[in-house]
C-alpha cells in the first residue's frame, strides 16, 4: 500500500529521500541560477530606488520562508503528538535551524534596503517588529532541544513549545499592529490583487521563491537524515556499551 | 485543592526571598530609571507607564521558576500529581498563588512607585486596571513556562529565552494602556484585547502546562 505514513518508517524515509534529494538539489540550483540572475542582471532599475530594488529577489523568498519554516514544524510537531512518528519530531527539529536562517537573511536584507530608502537600518515598524519576536521563537525552540538529553521528552516538549508558540506569534502578530504605524509597505505578493510588483520583477521573483522553497524542503530532508544517522549511532554505541559490560561481567 | 493554594502561600511568605524579592526588585528597576536617563520630569511622564509595565513584567519572570521547582525537588510534585486533583486544576492554582504573591503585591506597589516616576494622576487608574488585568496572564504563561523547563538542571536562563517571547502580546497591550490612560485617551479597546488575552490564556493554557508537566514526570 503506497501511503504517505510509510514514510514514517526512518529506513524507507531515507531511500526515497536519497533518490529525491539529487533532483531537489538540482532543481534548487536551477531555480535559484535561472531567478537571480535574471533578477540581478536583466531586469530595469526602479525608478525611485535605483538597483536596491533588486533586494527584493532574497528578501521576499526568505521572509516567505522564515514563516513557512514554522508552519512545517508547526505541522510535523502536531503529527509527532497525534500520531508519535519520531521522523516527524526529527523532521521539525531540523527544520527550525533553517528558519532561523532564513529569518536572520530576511531581517539582514530588509536592513540593507531599509538604509538607503527609509534612512535607517531599522526601526519598530509592526512587520520588522515580528519579524524578530519570531527570531526570538526559534531561539528559545532551538534552545529547548538542546537542553533536554532525552531523545523523547524534548521532542514531545518542543511540540507543544511550537504549539503554544504559534497562538502566541500570531497574537504578536496582531498586538504589534497597535502599537505602531508601519513603515514597511504592504504584502508584495498576494492571491487575491490583480498586479503585485511590476511583472518584469514578477517572473524572476517566482523562480527566485521556487528556489528557496526547493532549496528548504532539501536541506530539512538531508537534515532529518542526518538526525535519524546521529540517532542511529548513539544507539549503536550504546548497545555496545551494554554489550561490553554485560561480556566483562561474564568474564569475571 | 484549597490547600494546595494555602501550603504554596504559606511557604512563599514564610520561606522568604521569594515573597519579597520581586517586589524589592521592582522598586529597584524604578528607581534605577531616573539614574539612566536623567531627572527630566516631562521625559518620565512620558516614558512612566512603560517603564511600570516593563519593572512589573521583570519581577514576575524572576520568581517563576519557584512554581514548581522546590515541589520537584522534594518530590512532593509527584505526590500532587498522583493525588486525585487533574493536573490541569493544579497548574492552574499554582498559577493563582503565583499571582496572589506576586502579581498582586506588583499590582498594589505599581501606584505608589508611578509617584516616583512624575505619572499624571489620570494615569494612575488605568496602569491598575491594566496591571490587574494583565499580570495574571504574565502568571499563567510563566507557570507554563515553569512546566517546561522544570526537570532542567540550569532551566532559569532557558525559561526568560521561552517565556519572554510569550509575554510580548500582553506587554504591548498593557503597556499601551497604561499610556493611552496617562495620555488622556480612550483605553477601551486595549483593555478589553487584553482581558481577552488573559482570559484566554487561563482558559487554555493550564492544559499545555499540564501537558508538559506529565511528560516531565515519566
Amino acid at each position: 500500500m503506497a501511503s504517505f505514513w510509510q514514510f514514517a518508517n526512518p529506513r524507507r524515509f531515507i531511500a526515497a529521500t536519497d533518490r529525491v534529494l539529487p533532483w531537489l538539489w538540482g532543481a534548487g540550483a536551477l531555480c535559484l541560477a535561472v531567478g537571480l540572475v535574471w533578477g540581478f542582471f536583466f531586469t530595469p532599475d526602479d525608478v525611485r530606488q535605483g538597483a536596491t530594488v533588486k533586494i527584493i529577489f532574497l528578501h521576499v523568498p526568505s521572509a516567505l520562508m522564515a514563516i513557512n519554516a514554522w508552519m512545517m514544524m508547526l505541522v510535523a510537531s502536531l503529527i509527532w503528538v497525534v500520531r508519535r512518528h519520531h521522523v516527524s519530531a526529527l523532521a521539525a527539529r531540523a527544520a527550525a535551524p533553517v528558519g532561523v536562517v532564513m529569518t536572520l537573511i530576511a531581517l539582514a536584507t530588509g536592513a540593507l534596503w531599509g538604509q538607503p530608502m527609509w534612512g535607517t537600518w531599522w526601526v519598530w515598524d509592526p512587520r520588522l517588529t515580528s519579524f524578530l519576536i519570531l527570531f526570538l521563537f526559534y531561539l528559545g525552540y532551538i534552545a529547548l532541544w538542546e537542553a533536554i538529553e532525552d531523545d523523547d521528552t524534548a521532542a514531545d516538549l518542543t511540540a507543544i513549545l511550537c504549539l503554544v508558540g504559534s497562538v502566541f506569534a500570531v497574537l504578536s502578530r496582531y498586538a504589534v499592529l497597535f502599537w505602531n504605524q508601519g513603515l514597511h509597505q504592504g504584502a508584495s505578493l498576494s492571491l487575491d490583487t490583480q498586479e503585485n510588483v511590476h511583472d518584469a520583477f514578477y517572473h524572476p521573483l517566482l523562480f527566485c521563491i521556487a528556489g528557496f522553497v526547493v532549496l528548504f524542503v532539501a536541506l530539512v530532508l538531508l537534515r532529518t537524515q542526518t538526525e535519524i544517522r546521529a540517532r542511529r549511532i548513539r544507539s549503536l554505541q550504546a548497545r555496545q556499551r551494554a554489550g561490553d559490560t554485560a561480556r566483562e561481567g561474564g568474564a569475571a | 485543592m484549597i490547600a494546595v493554594l494555602a501550603r504554596d502561600l504559606k511557604l512563599a511568605v514564610r520561606a522568604g526571598g521569594g515573597f519579597g524579592l520581586a517586589l524589592a526588585f521592582f522598586l529597584i528597576v524604578v528607581v534605577l530609571v531616573p539614574f539612566a536617563l536623567g531627572p527630566d520630569t516631562g521625559l518620565l511622564t512620558r516614558i512612566a507607564p512603560g517603564v511600570l509595565w516593563l519593572g512589573a513584567l521583570l519581577s514576575c519572570l524572576l520568581s517563576l521558576d519557584r512554581i514548581f521547582a522546590l515541589d520537584w525537588e522534594d518530590g512532593s510534585l509527584d505526590l500532587l500529581a498522583t493525588s486525585p486533583c487533574p493536573l490541569e486544576l493544579l497548574c492552574a492554582v499554582k498559577a493563582l498563588a503565583h499571582w496572589l504573591t506576586t502579581g498582586l503585591p506588583l499590582v498594589l506597589l505599581a501606584p505608589v512607585l508611578g509617584v516616583l516616576l512624575n505619572l499624571p494622576a489620570a494615569g494612575v487608574a488605568p496602569l491598575t486596571l491594566s496591571l490587574l488585568t494583565g499580570t495574571p496572564a504574565l502568571s499563567m504563561i510563566g507557570a507554563f513556562g515553569a512546566a517546561l523547563t522544570v526537570g532542567l538542571r540550569r532551566g532559569g536562563l532557558l525559561l526568560s529565552l521561552i517565556v519572554l517571547p510569550l509575554y510580548v502580546p500582553t506587554l504591548i497591550l498593557g503597556a499601551e494602556v497604561a499610556r493611552r490612560g496617562a495620555a488622556g485617551q480612550s483605553y477601551e479597546t486595549p483593555a478589553l484585547l487584553l482581558a481577552g488575552l488573559t482570559c484566554g490564556t487561563i482558559a487554555l493554557l493550564p492544559f499545555a502546562a499540564a501537558a508538559v508537566l506529565k511528560v516531565n514526570l515519566r
